[in-house]
């Protein structure tokens, strides 16, 4: 009989006034018994909506029943099937806009918690080693290059392994991961969660080659006459974009990459890092991404009394997930919506001293259906902050675009690929933000998923 | 790991080092730079490529110990090894067609003017190498740079060489004595960039200046190098380093490179206090 309960179980969390000064993680995850309680609120449906939400097409039902038969480290080997990530997955994947938008129990209260009971599965199993070894696949005697270590590329690199390829990884950084090292905090994606998960692609045979930046160190087509017969980019969309407001130049004005790289990858947050940052006391972020969010509870965990999120439509059209606004606002980040900045002003040291604000209203939805912000005459203020955050999106870094003959981009720079990733170039793959410009780490794994598909179809055609 | 094949001190605070990095070495060219960490837990520093060897694939750096991460580099040894080592990085320098070239280079910057004279030279391009430096003692790659260039004009600030002068001095003379210079390629701090390009803007003389700003990937992520030139925001990490001296904004770029010096103050007390440790743990 299922748990009719309408709602889902609450995951455990530090409290807001505690975590707000601490780098360690938000939520806590369920316990044994209140996953299995969770699972069972699943009705098994024949139809297996949620699994259509997946771009990863998880085997929800069949995980959550194995949870609920308390078979946990089978509910994960279940999930691992068609996912490399599922530990980061059930951490940071929108399911509220995926896989549990359909789920059936959400039509008459909340849907099942399917993302929490994914990280419990993968958190589990991380917690109870099994002897059994990694199974390495046969080689099947092909060598195939990815290029970026992020989510889309760490899916593809695994998804081509278990087929017998030779996959090397080339990564630009000094360490794997992509965004989910350098990008989403600490408080959100425990870093050692994705190293295990880096660390589970090399024991299949996965190789990483850090510290090589393809389009400089070598090129696309150097790649090929290395003997790679099939290329995946995945190199991310890494350009920040600016506000190209005055006053962008002054010290104090980061962009959210910048500042979260700093945070994150190179550790500023704690004490005895090498790796300076500006400690602020009052910050203001421009945007209302998921990225925005994540600034801006980093500058609240750095020590910032005040911080501000500046963005100029409501609440209702900000990009962020639900949750991670709730948690923001919890945290004691004060939202500025309705906002745009105007101008970044500076103090005679030419630091950040404020913004100058306007107010908006909504006026007529615009191209992207959302209603355009009108400013309102006369309503100017100023912000008084001593560092600013842009968090207004990023674009796909050029170098590979313009290095690469016979690759063709959009007017974006995004490189154009069709559903299965392949591009103009013969051989050559792509997915993830490089190809859709900025998006989720899901969509990104969906894609190099698809495109690790395609490229095995592709050799294998040539090699007949 | 990157292993440090050779070590050696150009002048009391300024080291070479020639590091193992065959893929960097494969591809650099004058103008590019790599990013190192020194160990596991470092920071990211950029440096300018002085010289590579492609058949030994090695990289040459020439570092000033100036902040903690570079005293820290300055401490090894040949045969140690640094964490990581990425590059070639940004675009290199535009020498083509380049016939008669005037290169001007501060301090440590003669290190990176240094490998631009040498090509150009190779190149059948004649090369006034213009270098200046604080005083005689710090003067670097002399042998190098007199082999790279047409001419050589060495001067100090202090006149302790014998040749009391600014770099600036000894270009407008040459150009008020009728050289004609296709290029001018400025090399050093920022301050000695700036007046470069005051000094050949009389002359609508081109002016390519070097600018290392502060970054953390050198790839294009963190836009930490941003400045601006003709009134648009550039990238010196991926737009750069090089660019035209007449559009960039030397102001606003000096007043950015200064940002995080109260930490690096901070920086280098506490790396010469931990040696000092070290030090008294050795007695």
């Amino acid at each position: 009989m299922p748990n009719m309960s309408p709602v889902k179980n609450p995951i455990p969390e530090q409290d807001p006034n505690v975590r707000n000064k601490n780098f360690l993680e938000v939520s806590l995850g369920y316990d044994e018994a209140t996953a299995v309680d969770e699972a069972q609120r699943c009705l098994n449906c024949k139809h297996r909506p949620c699994v259509s939400g997946c771009p990863v097409n998880v085997q929800i039902p069949e995980f959550i029943s194995l949870i609920a038969q308390g078979k946990f480290l089978e509910a994960n080997a279940k999930i691992k099937e068609t996912s490399s990530l599922p530990a980061v997955c059930g951490r940071v994947c929108p399911q509220e806009s995926q896989c549990e938008s359909k789920c059936v129990r959400g039509i008459k209260g909340e849907p099942v918690a399917i993302g929490r009971l994914e990280r419990f599965a993968a958190d589990y199993a991380m917690a109870h080693p099994t002897d059994e070894t990694v199974e390495v696949p046969t080689p099947n005697g092909h060598k195939v290059a990815v290029v970026g270590a992020g989510p889309a590329g760490l899916t593809c690199a695994g998804d081509l392994v278990a087929k017998g390829y030779d996959v090397t990884v080339f990564e630009v950084l000094h360490t794997a991961g992509g965004v989910l090292m350098y990008g989403i905090p600490e408080f959100r994606l425990p870093k050692a969660i994705v190293q295990k998960e880096i660390d589970t692609l090399k024991a299949k045979g996965v190789k990483f080659v850090l510290n090589f930046v393809v389009g400089r160190t070598e090129t696309i087509d150097d790649l090929f006459a290395d003997g790679y017969e099939a290329i995946f980019v995945g190199s991310g969309a890494g350009l920040p974009n600016f506000m190209d407001v005055p006053g962008e130049g002054f010290n104090g004005v980061y962009s959210a990459n910048e500042y979260l790289t700093r945070v994150n990858l190179m550790k500023a947050y704690q004490e005895d890092s090498p790796t300076p940052i500006y400690h602020a006391k009052r910050v203001a972020v421009f945007g209302g991404g998921n990225v925005a969010m994540d600034a801006a509870r980093c500058a609240k965990r750095m020590g910032a009394e005040d911080v501000y999120i500046v963005y100029r439509r409501s609440e209702a059209e900000l990009p962020a997930r639900a949750e991670e606004v709730h948690h923001a606002k919890e945290e004691g980040i004060i939202f500025k919506l309705l906002a745009a900045p105007l101008e970044v002003l500076g103090d005679d040291d030419f630091h950040v001293k404020g913004v100058r604000c306007q107010n908006m209203e909504l006026g007529e939805p615009d191209a992207s259906g959302r209603r355009r912000p009108v400013p309102i005459e006369g309503s100017e203020f100023v912000l008084d902050v001593d560092a600013v955050i842009v968090a207004i999106g990023t674009s796909p870094n050029p170098l590979i675009r313009t290095t690469t003959p016979g690759l063709d981009t959009n007017r974006k720079g995004c490189i154009i690929a069709d559903e299965v990733g392949a591009t103009s170039k013969e051989g050559v793959f792509a997915g993830g933000d490089t190809v859709t410009g900025a998006a989720t780490v899901i969509l990104a794994m969906g894609a190099g998923k698809k495109a690790a598909a395609a490229m095995d179809e592709y050799i294998q055609n040539k090699n007949k | 790991m990157y292993q440090i094949l050779k070590k050696r001190r150009l002048s009391e605070n300024v080291v070479l080092m020639e590091i193992d990095a065959p893929y960097v070495a494969k591809k650099a060219e004058p103008g590019q730079f790599i990013i190192l960490r020194v160990d596991e837990e470092g920071e990211r520093i950029p440096l300018t490529i002085a010289e590579y060897d492609r058949e030994k694939g090695s990289i040459t750096i020439i570092f000033q110990e100036i902040g903690a991460t570079t005293m820290q580099l300055g401490l090894l040894e040949e045969g140690d090894c640094l964490h990581d080592f990425v590059g070639p990085l940004g675009r290199a320098s535009e020498l083509e067609g380049l016939k008669h070239v005037a290169v001007v280079g501060g301090g440590l910057g003669c290190a990176i003017a240094y490998p631009q004279a040498k090509k150009l030279h190779e190149m059948g391009a004649e090369v006034d190498l213009i270098a200046g430096f604080r005083t005689k003692d710090i003067i670097i790659l002399e042998d190098e740079m007199r082999a790279a260039s047409t001419n050589l004009y060495i001067c100090t600030d202090d006149g302790s060489n014998g040749n009391k002068a600014l770099v600036t001095d000894i270009l407008k003379q040459q150009i008020e004595s009728g050289k004609k210079y296709d290029a001018v390629i400025a090399i050093g701090p920022m301050i000695m960039m700036k007046f470069v390009c005051l000094t050949t803007k009389p002359y609508d003389i081109k002016t390519i200046v070097s600018m290392n700003s502060i970054m953390v990937d050198g790839t294009g992520m963190c836009g930490g190098c941003r400045l601006t030139v003709g009134g648009e925001t550039k990238f010196a990490c991926v737009d750069g380093p090089d660019f035209d001296g007449h559009l960039v904004d030397f102001d606003e770029a000096m007043r950015r490179s200064r940002i995080y010096k109260p930490q690096e103050q901070a920086a280098i007390e506490a790396h010469k206090a931990h040696c000092n440790l070290l030090k008294m743990e050795v007695k």
